[in-house]
């Protein structure tokens, strides 16, 4: 079968190599290559050693985005995962309607983050007008909470989804058992339920994480930055170095390699922590 | 229509484990959330029957006969961005590249997982690692590559997604495949059958569970995505959300009341899409979350 296999390779697999090779890995090397040079367009690129590093450390636009980004990733991981597993936890009590409660909440995760965006812009703006009397690019906190509140509503039904079948595999005798021993709900969901969740947790923590370290339509459409690139995330500060700025691609190089280490560790800690909880199982 | 246990679980139509006090009190209180969250779209919805005058002002009086335009936002929308030849752009690169996408991924992952070789688990660790990439690492290296093979159009962007999008499907295909036997593979082999007659006949048949999960997640990508197309393709030939972020346009003050409507233009076919395949997503999706 191998024989064969080999001899058929080049039709099943070449189109998609060629493809690969074409989208990602040419880009990618020539990305980590140029990050190194000071160039305008690719092909009068000159060496100019890590001049682009020290120069994108040193921008204050990178830094910001970089805290802002962090910022805004913790709050968003800790308040979509308690609010989807709290809703998670209501939507397994086989209450009526329930189908159709899951339907409603899962729907905004389909719609793509330039959309999501200009939704929620309305709204934020009709609520901060009527209450401040000012709009979202008044104040960099209004952005950053309004990224939140979006954020939130795209991400709660599907982390939920995934809480609510984690909570459904908890077996059932378990949860019985504990209850003939005399425990209380809170104990039950303390000792019983959460502890058969974690992969559940693990999977969302990460999804959250990366869902919101990444983000870039959402913040281009909601805020664009303003005020004065202050709401600006790193992956729309990268953009913004690139196409905002001449002279200055060979920084946004440098800084979207800065930006794919980040993300490269947060993955390869992810995987880390899986593997280590599938040798525990 | 027959169900099987897990689908039953999927459903969550178990008995009841609260009181009945307790479980109206949670239906009343997931009620007004679900109201909640839907009412973002449904004040979209009412503000694209307004005038655009008046829609930054109040977005949440309901529109009355002052402020009442009928369909006009629409119609001056539509033309304005060309949503219907956006929604066909859309449609096409979408469809097109999820097939591709789907195809010839699922025939890589199983030519990889099955030929053991240093070459071929160097291509699946390269598949594996191109998942943790974002974008911005490779966009402008990416765009130049793109245009100087002339790949910056709707066919071109194809390719494009094809070898951005295959380090996810061929992981996922190949988790797939390292779990169903070979023996059934061998038989056919055996029996005659070339590797092209054994993947379509023998293969790609049991890898159609894993083949709907990679197709939702990649669909819903390609149609949300924004910076890929608009780099790639530039504002002339636009998707849905090139169209909606052209709107915004340069400096100027956006026009509120197309922005309504395009964006409940915008809205219409995902939901629709939702409530057909509804029972797919979700399960794709989270599939899809829990493998990748």
């Amino acid at each position: 079968m191998q024989k064969a296999l080999k001899k058929y390779f080049p039709i099943f697999a070449l189109p998609t190599l060629v493809a690969f090779l074409i989208a990602f890995i040419v880009p990618f090397f020539m990305g980590i290559y140029l990050s190194f040079c000071k160039f305008r367009t690719v092909t009068n690129a000159k060496f100019n050693g890590i001049a682009n590093y020290t120069k994108a450390f040193a921008n204050k636009d990178f830094l910001n985005a970089l805290i802002f980004t962090v910022e805004f990733t913790v709050v968003a991981v800790i308040t979509i995962n308690v609010l989807s597993f709290l809703l998670a936890l209501l939507l397994t009590k086989g209450i009526k309607g329930t189908n159709l409660f899951r339907t409603v909440f899962f729907m905004p995760n389909l719609i793509g983050g330039i959309v999501l965006g200009y939704i929620w812009q309305l709204i934020i703006n009709g609520v901060l007008m009527k209450v401040v009397g000012h709009d979202l690019t008044y104040n960099a906190s209004y952005g950053f909470w309004g990224l939140i509140i979006l954020m939130n509503w795209q991400q709660i039904g599907y982390m939920m989804i995934i809480y609510v079948a984690g909570i459904q595999n908890v077996p059932s005798d378990l949860i019985e058992a504990a209850k003939i021993d005399g425990a209380s709900s809170w104990q039950i969901l303390k000792s019983v339920t959460i502890p058969m969740v974690m992969s559940s947790f693990t999977i969302c923590l990460f999804l959250t994480l990366t869902n919101s370290f990444k983000l870039f339509d959402q913040n281009l459409a909601l805020t664009a930055g303003l005020p004065s690139r202050k709401t600006a995330m790193l992956a729309l500060d990268i953009y913004n170095t690139f196409y905002g700025r001449t002279g200055w691609e060979g920084v946004g190089q440098a800084k979207a390699v800065v930006f794919f280490i980040i993300v490269a560790v947060i993955s390869l800690t992810q995987l880390v922590v899986t593997r280590s909880k599938e040798v525990e199982n | 229509m027959a169900r099987t246990k897990k689908q039953k679980e999927l459903d969550m139509v178990d008995s009841p484990l609260v009181s009945k006090g307790q479980g109206i009190a949670i239906g009343i209180f997931l009620t007004v959330l679900a109201i909640l969250f839907l009412a973002p779209i449904l004040i979209v919805l009412l503000n694209s029957f307004k005038s655009r005058l008046y829609i930054s002002d109040a977005p949440f009086s309901l529109p009355n006969s002052k402020t009442f335009v009928g369909l006009s936002n629409y119609t001056d929308g539509a033309v304005k961005i060309g949503f219907f030849q956006s929604f066909g752009w859309s449609l096409f690169i979408t469809v097109a590249s999820v097939l591709v996408i789907v195809l010839l991924t699922a025939m890589t992952a199983w030519v990889i997982t099955r030929i053991k070789s240093k070459f071929t688990s160097t291509l699946y660790f390269l598949f594996s690692f191109a998942m943790i990439v974002p974008f911005q690492m490779v966009m402008f290296t990416m765009t130049f590559v793109a245009n100087r093979l002339h790949l910056d159009n709707p066919i071109g962007i194809i390719v494009i997604y094809l070898g951005f999008g295959s380090g996810l499907s061929v992981f996922m295909f190949s988790g797939f495949v390292k779990a169903i036997p070979i023996a059934m593979e061998e038989a056919a082999m055996i029996d005659g059958c070339n590797p092209l007659q054994t993947f379509f006949n023998v293969v790609f048949p049991m890898l159609k569970p894993t083949a709907i999960t990679i197709a939702i997640l990649n669909a819903m990508w390609v149609w949300n995505d924004y910076l890929l197309p608009y780099l790639i393709l530039g504002t002339e030939r636009k998707t849905i959300p090139i169209a909606i972020q052209y709107l915004r346009g340069g400096y100027g003050s956006i026009d509120m009341g197309a922005m309504m409507a395009m964006l409940v233009l915008a809205i219409i076919p995902i939901i629709i899409f939702y409530l057909t395949c509804q029972k797919y997503i979700i399960k794709g999706v989270v599939a899809g979350a829990v493998k990748g």
